[in-house]
């Protein structure tokens, strides 16, 4: 084998070898900053219109349906959220957050109780202008929500942008939600 | 007894988690169809079982789809468009042929293709003779061998 053979036999594997390893601890870095979910399905909502449903009111709160959402004058953030969730209850401060910067926040229950709803709100605060009641999760399944909390950005035209499936972290919203929020302001 | 044994092993069909039978289709020929759609169809939670096999609450919700689908009159093709619409092609265990599929189902082929390429090119190097010895060599290799 001529020497250049030679060479690159031996730094071919390695070059292979440094690139599989950046590329492992990018992934890595970007689960732990919880920026990418390896199990995540991508939404097909994206860039569509939102699926036609229409919810009754959680008690003391105002309901809402896709017409709703589509005449809203600003961009929504719809949150399926559930009191037996837990990372409901790990995201509740950074929904809360969100509200104070103004950012218009409206839930949906998913598969819960009202007085389950209720309690949770009570006791994490409640973020939401208005909250729908999903109890058997039909709305749900009309977004292709496999899981809560799942998180959809409505824009003023009532078309869905972006989607996230898990808690809201620090680094999700700085990195995928803010650049969204001013593009569609 | 042992005869007995294989026989029943034969029997028993695959366990399905529609354990209850109040989410089952009156008519067999309809529970058989949502039965086989529910088998073709990825339960998004667990992803790696089909929607007939989980008992996650979403698989179930699913199932409940699928027979409402069934018995309004949709046909498979129907059925599957309406879970491809929401949960995109991942929901399909089985993913049909378009042009994001067609390295996947080629890959077997691509596989083999390349383990018989790699064979045919061992075999000719093998093949190839050895460069006969230079005079030099030969006088040098008989210097050697001769005691």
């Amino acid at each position: 084998m001529n020497p250049v053979g030679r060479r690159l036999m031996f730094l071919a594997p390695l070059a292979l070898l440094g690139i599989g390893g950046v590329g492992a601890f990018t992934l890595l870095k970007r689960m732990a900053e919880g920026d990418f979910d390896p199990r995540g399905v991508p939404s097909m909502l994206i860039d569509k219109k939102v699926p036609d449903f229409t919810l009754a009111a959680q008690s003391g709160q105002a309901g809402f349906s896709a017409a709703d959402l589509a005449g809203a004058g600003q961009p929504v953030l719809v949150n399926f959220f559930a009191s037996w969730c837990l990372p409901c209850v790990a995201e509740a401060a950074q929904l809360l957050a969100l509200k104070q910067r103004g950012v218009a926040l409206w839930g949906i229950a998913y598969k819960d109780r009202d007085e389950e709803t209720a309690r949770f709100l009570k006791q994490h605060g409640n973020p939401f202008a208005r909250i729908g009641r999903d109890a058997e999760g039909k709305a749900a399944l009309e977004f292709g929500v496999y899981g809560v909390p799942e998180t959809y950005l409505v824009d003023r035209a009532g078309i869905v942008r972006w989607r996230w499936v898990g808690a809201l972290t620090d680094v999700v919203v700085a990195r995928a939600l803010n650049p969204l929020l001013k593009q569609y302001a | 007894m042992i005869r007995i044994f294989l026989l029943l092993c034969l029997l028993a069909g695959p366990a399905f988690a529609v354990s209850n039978p109040g989410e089952m289709l009156a008519d067999p020929a309809q529970e058989a169809r949502a039965r086989a759609l529910g088998q073709q169809l990825r339960c998004l939670v667990c992803q790696n079982n089909s929607v007939e096999e989980s008992e996650a609450d979403f698989a179930r919700d699913l199932r409940r789809v699928i027979r409402e689908r069934v018995t309004a009159g949709d046909d498979d093709a129907q059925v599957m468009a309406w879970m491809t619409a929401r949960y995109g092609e991942f929901v399909r265990l089985y993913p049909a042929l378009n042009a994001q599929t067609a390295l996947l189902w080629a890959s077997p082929v691509l596989a083999l293709a390349m383990g018989a390429a790699a064979v045919l090119l061992g075999r000719r190097r093998r093949q190839a003779a050895p460069t006969p010895l230079s005079d030099a060599e030969r006088t040098a290799l008989e210097k050697l061998t001769t005691p």
